[in-house]
């Protein structure tokens, strides 16, 4: 199965990010598919080397997909890693793809997991 | 889109197509060689950073991966991304893990004459990995590379490139090329080689309307 995303839908998942996202604190946002491709980016931090981010972020979600079966879930829709400046927030869209959202410490991990979720459910109509 | 894993992805925003190689292998028969030898021979505007996940022994833990843009194709920008698996039997979560989504392999075999039954039993676990993915083994763009054959020069007993035909090769019947990773000899054919039927099946099912 490949995917293909028009110029169309590919501004529908911009303005997603940007509203529910970017306008809420996140400093930059970007979906992944299950494979490692990078679908699409937004934000304002310099990602020089966003390909290398998306392939692990992917893995990442991969890995613990397999820890998650080792202590009986399906898998984990959620991850999230703090760091001192800069925090990861990782969420499934579907099956097939991941939300991944950096952050500073200035917005709470509440609020960006509730956009999160708001973001997913417009997301799953595009992508799901 | 649910129940199966995306492959290439196209993005007709920015006209770029995304694809995925895998190399798969043996446990130290040179996969992340390869990669080594395409980062530190290639120009920096084509190919990205490369990441590796490995253990203190130099083996692969998880994976590497590294980013190349090849330019355009029926006016689409071609970017491929190259990963390695581990080859260790025991990680087999691992490999199936980054085989997902994979629209191309290159199978690098050991020539060491040791490595003989390794070479056959990672083959046959590529194969029943790939049906996992809902793959045919005979459907996607595949490339075998014969690694180490450099190691002749020190007399060390390798396996002869007709017996290692037949015993990966006989059936499958795709490109295969006598490469030294480690110096370099065989490395960009096949990449080529694996690029050139990875990009061909993607552009065809596009032509063909398919995508």
């Amino acid at each position: 199965m490949h995917v293909i995303l028009t110029r169309d839908r590919m501004s529908e998942l911009e303005n997603i990010l940007e509203t529910e996202l970017l306008e809420n604190g996140a400093d930059h946002v970007f979906i992944v598919d299950a494979s490692g491709n990078l679908i699409i980016e937004r934000g304002n931090l310099p990602m020089g080397d966003i390909l290398s981010l998306a392939a692990l972020s992917a893995a990442n979600f991969g890995a613990t997909e397999q820890i998650a079966r080792l202590i009986g879930e399906e898998d984990f829709s959620l991850l999230f890693h703090k760091g001192a400046r800069q925090n990861i927030h990782f969420s499934r869209i579907g099956r097939n793809f991941i939300l991944v959202t950096l952050f500073g410490n200035d917005v709470s991990l509440g609020l960006i997991r509730l956009r999160s979720s708001k973001a997913i459910e417009k997301l799953l109509n595009i992508l799901g | 889109m649910k129940g199966k894993m995306p492959v290439a992805f196209i993005d007709l925003k920015r006209n770029e197509i995304q694809s995925k190689i895998v190399y798969y292998g043996p446990g130290r028969g040179g996969k992340t060689t390869n990669l080594l030898y395409i980062y530190k021979s290639m120009s920096k505007q084509i190919c990205g950073k490369m990441v590796t996940i490995d253990t203190r022994g130099d083996r692969t833990l998880f994976f590497d991966f590294l980013p190349l843009s090849l330019g355009k194709v029926m006016h689409l920008t071609v970017r491929i991304q190259l990963y390695t698996v581990p080859g260790q039997v025991m990680y087999n979560a691992t490999r199936k893990l980054v085989l997902r989504g994979v629209d191309g392999v290159v199978f690098v075999a050991d020539s060491l004459k040791v490595q003989k039954q390794k070479n056959v039993e990672s083959l046959k676990n590529l194969i029943e990995n790939l049906r996992d993915e809902n793959l045919d083994i005979r459907q996607i763009p595949l490339v075998l590379q014969y690694n180490k054959r450099d190691l002749a020069e020190s007399n060390i007993p390798l396996l002869g490139i007709e017996e290692m035909d037949h015993d990966m090769n006989r059936v499958l019947k795709v490109p295969s090329f006598a490469a030294s990773a480690l110096k370099g000899k065989g490395v960009y054919e096949t990449l080529r080689e694996v690029t050139k039927r990875t990009v061909r099946s993607v552009t065809q099912k596009l032509k063909g309307g398919q995508l």
